[in-house]
Protein backbone atom coordinates (compact mmCIF):
# COMPACT_ATOMS: atom_id res chain seq x y z
CA UNK A 1 0.00 0.00 0.00
CA UNK A 2 1.60 3.63 -0.41
CA UNK A 3 1.96 5.59 2.29
CA UNK A 4 -1.00 8.95 2.33
CA UNK A 5 -0.38 12.04 3.94
CA UNK A 6 -2.17 13.40 6.78
CA UNK A 7 -2.96 16.82 6.16
CA UNK A 8 -2.08 18.91 9.65
CA UNK A 9 -6.05 19.63 10.82
CA UNK A 10 -6.80 15.71 11.31
CA UNK A 11 -5.54 14.96 14.31
CA UNK A 12 -7.86 12.19 15.49
CA UNK A 13 -5.54 9.18 17.63
CA UNK A 14 -2.45 10.79 17.45
CA UNK A 15 -0.36 10.95 20.26
CA UNK A 16 0.09 14.49 22.34
CA UNK A 17 0.93 15.42 25.71
CA UNK A 18 -1.41 16.67 28.59
CA UNK A 19 -4.23 18.76 27.67
CA UNK A 20 -3.39 22.27 29.16
CA UNK A 21 -6.30 23.69 30.93
CA UNK A 22 -5.03 26.98 31.50
CA UNK A 23 -7.69 29.72 29.92
CA UNK A 24 -7.35 32.54 28.08
CA UNK A 25 -9.94 35.05 27.98
CA UNK A 26 -9.99 36.11 24.04
CA UNK A 27 -8.07 39.36 23.13
CA UNK A 28 -9.96 42.10 21.16
CA UNK A 29 -8.42 41.03 18.27
CA UNK A 30 -9.01 37.81 18.09
CA UNK A 31 -12.67 38.55 18.67
CA UNK A 32 -13.03 40.63 15.69
CA UNK A 33 -11.52 37.96 13.32
CA UNK A 34 -14.19 35.82 14.82
CA UNK A 35 -17.13 39.26 13.94
CA UNK A 36 -15.53 39.47 10.37
CA UNK A 37 -15.73 35.57 9.57
CA UNK A 38 -19.78 35.29 10.78
CA UNK A 39 -20.52 38.48 8.80
CA UNK A 40 -18.95 37.29 5.60
CA UNK A 41 -20.71 34.16 5.86
CA UNK A 42 -23.94 35.55 7.44
CA UNK A 43 -27.65 34.85 5.26
CA UNK A 44 -27.58 37.90 4.32
CA UNK A 45 -23.96 38.25 2.58
CA UNK A 46 -23.29 34.46 1.80
CA UNK A 47 -19.97 35.87 0.39
CA UNK A 48 -18.02 32.56 1.53
CA UNK A 49 -18.95 29.06 3.39
CA UNK A 50 -17.40 27.93 6.28
CA UNK A 51 -16.14 25.50 4.56
CA UNK A 52 -14.02 27.35 2.39
CA UNK A 53 -12.24 28.79 5.64
CA UNK A 54 -12.05 25.85 6.80
CA UNK A 55 -9.79 24.42 3.22
CA UNK A 56 -7.99 27.76 3.26
CA UNK A 57 -6.76 26.38 6.76
CA UNK A 58 -6.25 23.52 6.13
CA UNK A 59 -4.04 24.16 2.74
CA UNK A 60 -2.01 26.79 4.45
CA UNK A 61 0.32 23.70 5.15
CA UNK A 62 1.93 21.73 8.02
CA UNK A 63 4.28 24.33 9.64
CA UNK A 64 2.01 27.24 9.09
CA UNK A 65 -0.81 25.13 10.63
CA UNK A 66 1.00 23.97 13.47
CA UNK A 67 3.02 27.52 13.97
CA UNK A 68 0.18 30.20 14.03
CA UNK A 69 -2.75 30.69 16.60
CA UNK A 70 -6.09 29.61 16.28
CA UNK A 71 -7.21 33.01 15.05
CA UNK A 72 -4.41 33.59 13.53
CA UNK A 73 -5.61 30.67 10.74
CA UNK A 74 -8.31 31.97 10.73
CA UNK A 75 -7.18 35.84 9.46
CA UNK A 76 -5.00 34.18 6.97
CA UNK A 77 -7.20 31.70 5.54
CA UNK A 78 -9.87 34.54 5.26
CA UNK A 79 -8.03 37.13 4.31
CA UNK A 80 -7.21 34.50 1.27
CA UNK A 81 -10.00 33.16 0.63
CA UNK A 82 -11.54 36.66 -0.05
CA UNK A 83 -8.58 37.40 -2.22
CA UNK A 84 -9.12 34.39 -4.47
CA UNK A 85 -13.12 35.50 -4.64
CA UNK A 86 -12.06 39.15 -5.99
CA UNK A 87 -13.81 40.36 -2.68
CA UNK A 88 -10.17 42.59 -1.95
CA UNK A 89 -6.74 42.12 -4.15
CA UNK A 90 -3.32 41.10 -2.30
CA UNK A 91 -2.50 45.26 -3.52
CA UNK A 92 -5.46 46.46 -1.59
CA UNK A 93 -4.47 44.53 1.35
CA UNK A 94 -0.96 45.19 1.38
CA UNK A 95 -1.67 48.97 1.13
CA UNK A 96 -4.04 49.19 4.15
CA UNK A 97 -2.14 46.78 5.78
CA UNK A 98 1.42 49.40 5.31
CA UNK A 99 -1.35 52.43 6.97
CA UNK A 100 -2.59 50.39 9.73
CA UNK A 101 0.58 49.78 10.78
CA UNK A 102 2.13 53.27 10.21
CA UNK A 103 -1.01 54.74 12.11
CA UNK A 104 -0.38 52.09 14.74
CA UNK A 105 3.67 52.74 15.36
CA UNK A 106 3.07 57.26 15.40
CA UNK A 107 0.33 56.41 17.86
CA UNK A 108 2.86 54.95 20.12
CA UNK A 109 5.95 56.98 19.68
CA UNK A 110 3.46 60.11 21.01
CA UNK A 111 2.51 58.14 23.60
CA UNK A 112 4.71 58.95 26.83
CA UNK B 1 -33.76 8.36 -1.25
CA UNK B 2 -31.38 7.84 1.25
CA UNK B 3 -29.13 3.88 0.53
CA UNK B 4 -29.01 3.43 4.33
CA UNK B 5 -31.49 2.97 7.29
CA UNK B 6 -30.71 2.89 11.32
CA UNK B 7 -29.03 -0.28 12.17
CA UNK B 8 -27.63 -0.62 8.85
CA UNK B 9 -23.88 -2.15 9.36
CA UNK B 10 -21.56 0.21 7.11
CA UNK B 11 -17.85 0.34 6.11
CA UNK B 12 -15.97 3.42 6.30
CA UNK B 13 -14.24 3.69 2.10
CA UNK B 14 -10.94 3.65 2.88
CA UNK B 15 -9.71 6.71 0.48
CA UNK B 16 -7.11 9.01 0.93
CA UNK B 17 -7.78 11.88 -1.81
CA UNK B 18 -6.59 15.75 -1.72
CA UNK B 19 -8.85 17.98 -0.90
CA UNK B 20 -11.29 19.72 2.02
CA UNK B 21 -12.38 16.30 3.40
CA UNK B 22 -15.13 15.76 6.24
CA UNK B 23 -14.30 11.48 7.10
CA UNK B 24 -10.99 11.76 9.60
CA UNK B 25 -8.06 9.49 8.52
CA UNK B 26 -8.66 7.46 11.65
CA UNK B 27 -11.85 6.06 10.93
CA UNK B 28 -11.98 5.13 7.11
CA UNK B 29 -11.71 1.34 6.68
CA UNK B 30 -13.87 1.08 10.01
CA UNK B 31 -17.22 -0.69 10.12
CA UNK B 32 -19.67 0.65 12.25
CA UNK B 33 -23.91 0.63 12.56
CA UNK B 34 -25.95 3.62 11.44
CA UNK B 35 -27.58 5.76 14.83
CA UNK B 36 -29.68 8.22 13.20
CA UNK B 37 -29.96 10.05 9.68
CA UNK B 38 -30.35 13.58 10.52
CA UNK B 39 -30.79 14.70 7.21
CA UNK B 40 -29.10 15.97 3.46
CA UNK B 41 -26.62 18.83 3.38
CA UNK B 42 -25.17 20.46 0.72
CA UNK B 43 -21.51 18.98 0.20
CA UNK B 44 -19.21 20.37 2.37
CA UNK B 45 -16.45 18.92 0.47
CA UNK B 46 -17.71 20.57 -2.77
CA UNK B 47 -18.80 23.90 -0.91
CA UNK B 48 -15.01 24.35 0.25
CA UNK B 49 -14.29 25.25 -3.52
CA UNK B 50 -17.14 28.05 -3.76
CA UNK B 51 -18.70 25.68 -5.50
CA UNK B 52 -23.34 24.75 -4.45
CA UNK B 53 -22.41 21.23 -3.09
CA UNK B 54 -24.71 19.45 -5.20
CA UNK B 55 -25.72 16.58 -5.47
CA UNK B 56 -26.52 17.25 -1.45
CA UNK B 57 -25.40 14.53 0.32
CA UNK B 58 -27.46 12.59 3.15
CA UNK B 59 -25.65 12.10 6.49
CA UNK B 60 -25.72 9.57 9.00
CA UNK B 61 -24.35 8.77 12.67
CA UNK B 62 -22.47 6.18 12.54
CA UNK B 63 -21.55 4.08 15.81
CA UNK B 64 -18.14 2.77 16.50
CA UNK B 65 -16.71 0.29 18.77
CA UNK B 66 -13.70 1.81 20.57
CA UNK B 67 -12.00 -1.79 20.19
CA UNK B 68 -12.33 -1.62 16.65
CA UNK B 69 -10.98 1.12 15.95
CA UNK B 70 -7.86 0.81 18.15
CA UNK B 71 -6.61 -1.96 18.42
CA UNK B 72 -5.02 -0.64 21.56
CA UNK B 73 -7.89 0.74 23.08
CA UNK B 74 -7.64 0.39 26.53
CA UNK B 75 -11.47 1.12 27.80
CA UNK B 76 -14.11 -1.47 28.08
CA UNK B 77 -15.62 -2.77 25.74
CA UNK B 78 -18.84 -1.09 25.37
CA UNK B 79 -17.05 2.14 24.87
CA UNK B 80 -17.99 4.02 21.60
CA UNK B 81 -17.58 6.87 19.38
CA UNK B 82 -19.94 8.46 16.95
CA UNK B 83 -18.71 10.21 13.94
CA UNK B 84 -21.04 12.42 11.16
CA UNK B 85 -20.21 10.79 8.12
CA UNK B 86 -21.91 11.55 4.69
CA UNK B 87 -23.40 8.87 2.41
CA UNK B 88 -20.56 9.28 -0.69
CA UNK B 89 -17.69 8.04 2.46
CA UNK B 90 -19.87 4.69 3.06
CA UNK B 91 -20.53 1.42 1.60
CA UNK B 92 -22.34 -1.38 2.74
CA UNK B 93 -21.23 -4.23 4.98
CA UNK B 94 -22.46 -7.29 6.18
CA UNK B 95 -23.34 -7.96 10.18
CA UNK B 96 -20.27 -7.44 12.13
CA UNK B 97 -18.18 -11.00 12.43
CA UNK C 1 -9.60 59.83 14.19
CA UNK C 2 -6.75 62.36 15.12
CA UNK C 3 -2.92 61.00 15.44
CA UNK C 4 -2.70 62.14 18.62
CA UNK C 5 -5.54 59.49 20.25
CA UNK C 6 -4.75 55.64 20.65
CA UNK C 7 -7.10 54.16 17.77
CA UNK C 8 -9.31 52.03 19.88
CA UNK C 9 -8.07 48.67 18.08
CA UNK C 10 -4.84 49.37 18.82
CA UNK C 11 -3.77 46.11 21.16
CA UNK C 12 -3.56 47.15 24.49
CA UNK C 13 -0.69 45.53 25.70
CA UNK C 14 1.88 48.64 25.32
CA UNK C 15 5.22 46.48 25.39
CA UNK C 16 3.92 43.94 23.59
CA UNK C 17 4.98 44.57 19.93
CA UNK C 18 1.68 44.22 17.71
CA UNK C 19 1.84 41.36 15.19
CA UNK C 20 1.15 40.72 11.39
CA UNK C 21 -2.05 39.05 12.09
CA UNK C 22 -3.22 42.18 13.97
CA UNK C 23 -2.69 44.84 11.34
CA UNK C 24 -4.38 42.26 8.92
CA UNK C 25 -7.26 42.06 10.61
CA UNK C 26 -7.81 46.01 10.76
CA UNK C 27 -6.83 46.05 7.57
CA UNK C 28 -8.91 43.73 6.62
CA UNK C 29 -11.97 45.19 8.55
CA UNK C 30 -11.24 48.44 7.05
CA UNK C 31 -10.91 47.49 3.54
CA UNK C 32 -14.39 45.01 3.90
CA UNK C 33 -16.32 48.72 5.44
CA UNK C 34 -15.14 50.98 2.75
CA UNK C 35 -16.51 48.01 0.10
CA UNK C 36 -19.41 48.41 2.22
CA UNK C 37 -19.78 44.47 2.76
CA UNK C 38 -20.41 45.90 6.06
CA UNK C 39 -20.97 48.91 7.94
CA UNK C 40 -19.24 49.85 10.87
CA UNK C 41 -22.27 49.29 12.96
CA UNK C 42 -22.96 45.97 11.87
CA UNK C 43 -19.76 45.27 12.78
CA UNK C 44 -20.50 46.23 16.31
CA UNK C 45 -23.43 44.46 16.81
CA UNK C 46 -21.81 41.32 15.43
CA UNK C 47 -18.92 42.20 18.22
CA UNK C 48 -22.04 42.42 20.95
CA UNK C 49 -23.67 39.78 19.78
CA UNK C 50 -20.74 36.89 20.50
CA UNK C 51 -20.26 38.83 23.46
CA UNK C 52 -23.22 38.18 24.90
CA UNK C 53 -22.93 34.79 24.25
CA UNK C 54 -22.03 32.30 27.36
CA UNK C 55 -22.13 29.08 28.92
CA UNK C 56 -25.37 30.74 30.71
CA UNK C 57 -27.88 29.65 27.73
CA UNK C 58 -27.07 26.02 27.83
CA UNK C 59 -27.32 26.40 31.63
CA UNK C 60 -30.35 27.76 31.60
CA UNK C 61 -32.00 24.96 29.15
CA UNK C 62 -30.34 22.24 31.24
CA UNK C 63 -31.62 23.25 34.61
CA UNK C 64 -35.11 23.76 32.53
CA UNK C 65 -35.01 20.00 31.27
CA UNK C 66 -33.93 18.82 34.53
CA UNK C 67 -37.39 19.68 36.46
CA UNK C 68 -39.63 19.67 33.16
CA UNK C 69 -39.42 16.58 31.82
CA UNK C 70 -41.66 17.41 28.87
CA UNK C 71 -39.14 20.08 28.25
CA UNK C 72 -36.47 17.76 28.24
CA UNK C 73 -37.98 15.61 25.38
CA UNK C 74 -38.59 18.79 23.31
CA UNK C 75 -35.22 19.71 23.78
CA UNK C 76 -33.48 16.62 22.85
CA UNK C 77 -36.12 16.59 19.67
CA UNK C 78 -35.59 20.14 18.40
CA UNK C 79 -32.72 22.29 20.30
CA UNK C 80 -33.63 25.36 18.55
CA UNK C 81 -37.49 25.29 19.27
CA UNK C 82 -36.68 24.72 22.51
CA UNK C 83 -34.25 27.12 23.05
CA UNK C 84 -37.02 29.53 21.49
CA UNK C 85 -39.42 29.02 24.47
CA UNK C 86 -36.64 30.24 26.78
CA UNK C 87 -36.03 33.10 24.62
CA UNK C 88 -32.52 32.11 23.79
CA UNK C 89 -31.38 32.08 19.99
CA UNK C 90 -29.41 28.98 19.13
CA UNK C 91 -28.58 29.80 15.59
CA UNK C 92 -29.04 28.01 12.41
CA UNK C 93 -26.98 25.01 12.29
CA UNK C 94 -28.82 22.37 14.26
CA UNK C 95 -27.48 21.00 17.85
CA UNK C 96 -27.68 17.93 18.66
CA UNK C 97 -28.10 17.11 22.70
CA UNK C 98 -26.79 13.93 23.99
CA UNK C 99 -28.40 12.97 27.45
CA UNK C 100 -26.02 11.55 30.16
CA UNK C 101 -27.45 8.86 31.84
CA UNK C 102 -26.51 6.07 34.53
CA UNK C 103 -25.47 3.99 31.20
CA UNK C 104 -24.03 6.61 28.89
CA UNK C 105 -21.22 9.38 29.30
CA UNK C 106 -20.89 11.64 26.38
CA UNK C 107 -18.45 13.72 25.38
CA UNK C 108 -17.87 16.14 22.45
CA UNK C 109 -14.83 16.68 20.45
CA UNK C 110 -13.80 17.94 16.85
CA UNK C 111 -10.90 15.98 15.63
CA UNK C 112 -10.58 18.37 12.22
CA UNK C 113 -11.51 21.42 13.06
CA UNK C 114 -13.26 22.80 16.74
CA UNK C 115 -17.00 22.92 16.08
CA UNK C 116 -18.82 23.96 19.20
CA UNK C 117 -22.26 24.90 19.84
CA UNK C 118 -20.88 28.25 20.55
CA UNK C 119 -24.74 29.67 19.78
CA UNK C 120 -25.57 28.17 23.27
CA UNK C 121 -21.94 28.04 25.07
CA UNK C 122 -20.18 30.51 23.78
CA UNK C 123 -16.56 30.75 22.34
CA UNK C 124 -14.47 27.34 22.94
CA UNK C 125 -11.75 27.50 25.32
CA UNK C 126 -8.20 27.03 24.50
CA UNK C 127 -7.96 23.51 25.27
CA UNK C 128 -10.73 22.59 23.32
CA UNK C 129 -9.15 23.93 20.47
CA UNK C 130 -5.94 22.19 21.43
CA UNK C 131 -3.58 19.85 19.71
CA UNK C 132 -3.70 17.29 22.85
CA UNK C 133 -7.20 17.26 23.25
CA UNK C 134 -8.44 17.38 19.65
CA UNK C 135 -5.57 13.90 19.07
CA UNK C 136 -6.40 12.21 22.07
CA UNK C 137 -10.28 12.35 23.31
CA UNK C 138 -11.43 10.03 20.11
CA UNK C 139 -8.41 7.69 21.36
CA UNK C 140 -8.08 7.93 24.84
CA UNK C 141 -10.96 9.91 26.53
CA UNK C 142 -11.39 7.92 29.69
CA UNK C 143 -7.33 9.51 30.37
CA UNK C 144 -8.47 12.97 29.00
CA UNK C 145 -11.44 12.71 31.24
CA UNK C 146 -9.22 12.29 34.03
CA UNK C 147 -7.01 15.02 33.71
CA UNK C 148 -10.63 17.00 33.91
CA UNK C 149 -10.89 14.95 37.52
CA UNK C 150 -13.46 12.79 35.83
CA UNK C 151 -13.59 9.12 36.64
CA UNK C 152 -16.11 7.42 34.73
CA UNK C 153 -16.80 4.05 36.25
CA UNK C 154 -16.07 1.12 33.81
CA UNK C 155 -19.82 0.25 33.81
CA UNK C 156 -20.66 3.28 32.27
CA UNK C 157 -20.13 3.68 28.42
CA UNK C 158 -17.94 6.79 27.31
CA UNK C 159 -19.49 7.62 24.40
CA UNK C 160 -17.25 10.37 22.18
CA UNK C 161 -18.93 12.63 19.87
CA UNK C 162 -16.76 13.74 16.78
CA UNK C 163 -18.32 17.06 15.73
CA UNK C 164 -17.10 16.52 12.11
CA UNK C 165 -20.10 17.62 9.86
CA UNK C 166 -22.80 20.13 10.17
CA UNK C 167 -24.10 19.21 13.07
CA UNK C 168 -23.19 20.35 16.50
CA UNK C 169 -23.30 18.76 20.04
CA UNK C 170 -24.37 19.90 23.63
CA UNK C 171 -24.03 17.04 26.12
CA UNK C 172 -27.35 17.42 28.56
CA UNK C 173 -25.49 16.55 32.42
CA UNK C 174 -27.17 14.44 34.56
CA UNK C 175 -28.75 16.07 37.28
CA UNK C 176 -26.94 15.68 40.72
CA UNK C 177 -28.08 13.69 43.93
CA UNK C 178 -29.51 15.87 46.61
CA UNK C 179 -30.57 19.00 44.24
CA UNK C 180 -34.46 18.10 44.70
CA UNK C 181 -36.59 21.41 45.56
CA UNK C 182 -33.63 23.73 44.62
CA UNK C 183 -35.32 26.58 42.07
CA UNK C 184 -34.38 26.64 38.48
CA UNK C 185 -31.68 29.46 38.79
CA UNK C 186 -29.83 28.05 41.53
CA UNK C 187 -29.82 24.70 39.43
CA UNK C 188 -28.48 26.61 36.19
CA UNK C 189 -25.19 27.61 38.60
CA UNK C 190 -24.41 23.95 38.28
CA UNK C 191 -24.78 23.53 35.15
CA UNK C 192 -20.54 24.40 33.94
CA UNK C 193 -19.62 24.95 30.56
CA UNK C 194 -17.23 21.84 30.88
CA UNK C 195 -20.00 19.75 31.68
CA UNK C 196 -21.72 21.04 28.81
CA UNK C 197 -19.08 19.36 26.84
CA UNK C 198 -18.53 16.25 28.73
CA UNK C 199 -15.59 16.36 29.88
CA UNK C 200 -17.04 16.73 33.73
CA UNK C 201 -20.05 16.45 35.64
CA UNK C 202 -22.23 18.58 36.74
CA UNK C 203 -21.17 20.52 40.05
CA UNK C 204 -22.24 18.73 43.17
CA UNK C 205 -24.55 20.85 45.67
CA UNK C 206 -21.86 22.49 47.44
CA UNK C 207 -23.52 23.38 51.08
CA UNK C 208 -20.94 25.96 51.98
CA UNK C 209 -21.56 27.25 49.10
CA UNK C 210 -24.63 29.46 50.20
CA UNK C 211 -26.41 27.38 47.35
CA UNK C 212 -29.22 26.54 49.69
CA UNK C 213 -30.07 29.96 50.71
CA UNK C 214 -31.51 30.08 47.23
CA UNK C 215 -33.89 26.76 47.90
CA UNK C 216 -37.18 27.42 46.59
CA UNK C 217 -39.98 28.39 49.16
CA UNK C 218 -42.15 25.72 49.12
Amino acid sequence: MVKHLRKPHDLGGLQDGQVDRSEHTHEPWEKRVDSIMRLVSDKKRLILTVDELRRGIEDLGPSVYDELSYYERWISSLTNVLIEKGVVTSDEVGHKMNDVEARWSADREIEP
Amino acid sequence: MSRFVLGDTVQVRQAYPPGHLRTPTFIRGKRGVVEASPGIFANPEELAYGRPGTPKQPLYRVRFLQSEVWSDYTGPTSDTIMVDIYEHWLIPDGPPS
Amino acid sequence: MTKHHRHPNQPDIEDTPFTRFQVMTEALIELLMEKKVFSAKEFRIQLEKMDAKSPADGAKMVARAWIDPEYKIRMIADVNLAAQELSLDAGHIPIQVLENTPEIHNVIVCTLCSCYPRMLIGLPPDWYKSRAYRSRTVREPRIVLAEFGTEIPNDVEVRVHDATADLRYMVLPMRPPGTEGLSEDTLATLVTRDSLIGVSLAMPLDLDNGQLENKEEI
